[in-house]
């Protein structure tokens, strides 16, 4: 598995379960801010990784 | 009006010190297990499962597990972080795992699981903290 994006959604996912558990105590709170925090990370990683493209280090 | 309790209504499932350093001590050595002693149990079935799975997919990447040495900060932090996991570290160092292959294309990822799967066990064992003291 090679792939940075489905490397980073996985990555992702974790982290969000774990944050969502965490922080909230039902399970309909905890798969709601789960979800929220995974696209809130995907759409971040997404949007940052292209505004870097024109600068290569 | 609200319904929440206060911290002073909460239970103190584990006030005595002896019991909440032994439930720190088993929540860090196997994931999750200090939310399954104080009574969290679906949250305590979400992190035995969700933890250890991160670590695998660290190992699974090619990440390495870092010694534990004072003479180069990032490595002795990272080497910290390895270790919060608990248990699975202990089983991968017994089984040779965690080697590293720096020149494959997740070494990366996989060193960025394997350290965040500790340190979010970290986290994990606070919050078992909090439950047993009756502030959460």
């Amino acid at each position: 598995m090679t792939s940075h994006f489905w490397l980073m959604v996985l990555f992702a996912a974790f982290v969000s379960v774990v944050f969502a558990v965490l922080l909230r105590d039902t399970p309909r709170e905890q798969v709601q801010t789960a979800g929220m925090m995974l696209g809130g990370f995907v759409a971040a990683a997404y949007v940052l990784g292209w505004l870097m493209f024109p600068f290569p280090l | 009006m609200s319904t929440k309790s206060t911290a002073a209504e909460r239970p103190r499932i584990a006030a005595e010190p002896g019991r909440l350093a032994l439930v720190c001590a088993l929540a860090w050595l196997v994931p999750g297990l200090g939310h399954f002693i104080v009574g969290r149990r679906q949250k305590g079935l979400v992190f035995v499962v969700a933890l250890p799975l991160m670590f695998l997919t660290g190992l699974w990447l090619q990440g390495r597990l870092f010694p534990l040495e004072l003479s180069d900060p990032l490595v002795f932090l990272g080497a910290i972080a390895n270790r919060g996991i608990g248990l699975p570290y202990l089983i991968a160092r017994l089984m040779d795992a965690g080697a590293g292959t720096v020149t494959a294309v997740s070494y990366e990822y996989g060193n960025t699981f394997l350290m965040t799967a500790g340190l979010l066990n970290f986290l994990v064992v606070l919050d078992a903290w909090d439950v047993a003291l009756g502030r959460k």
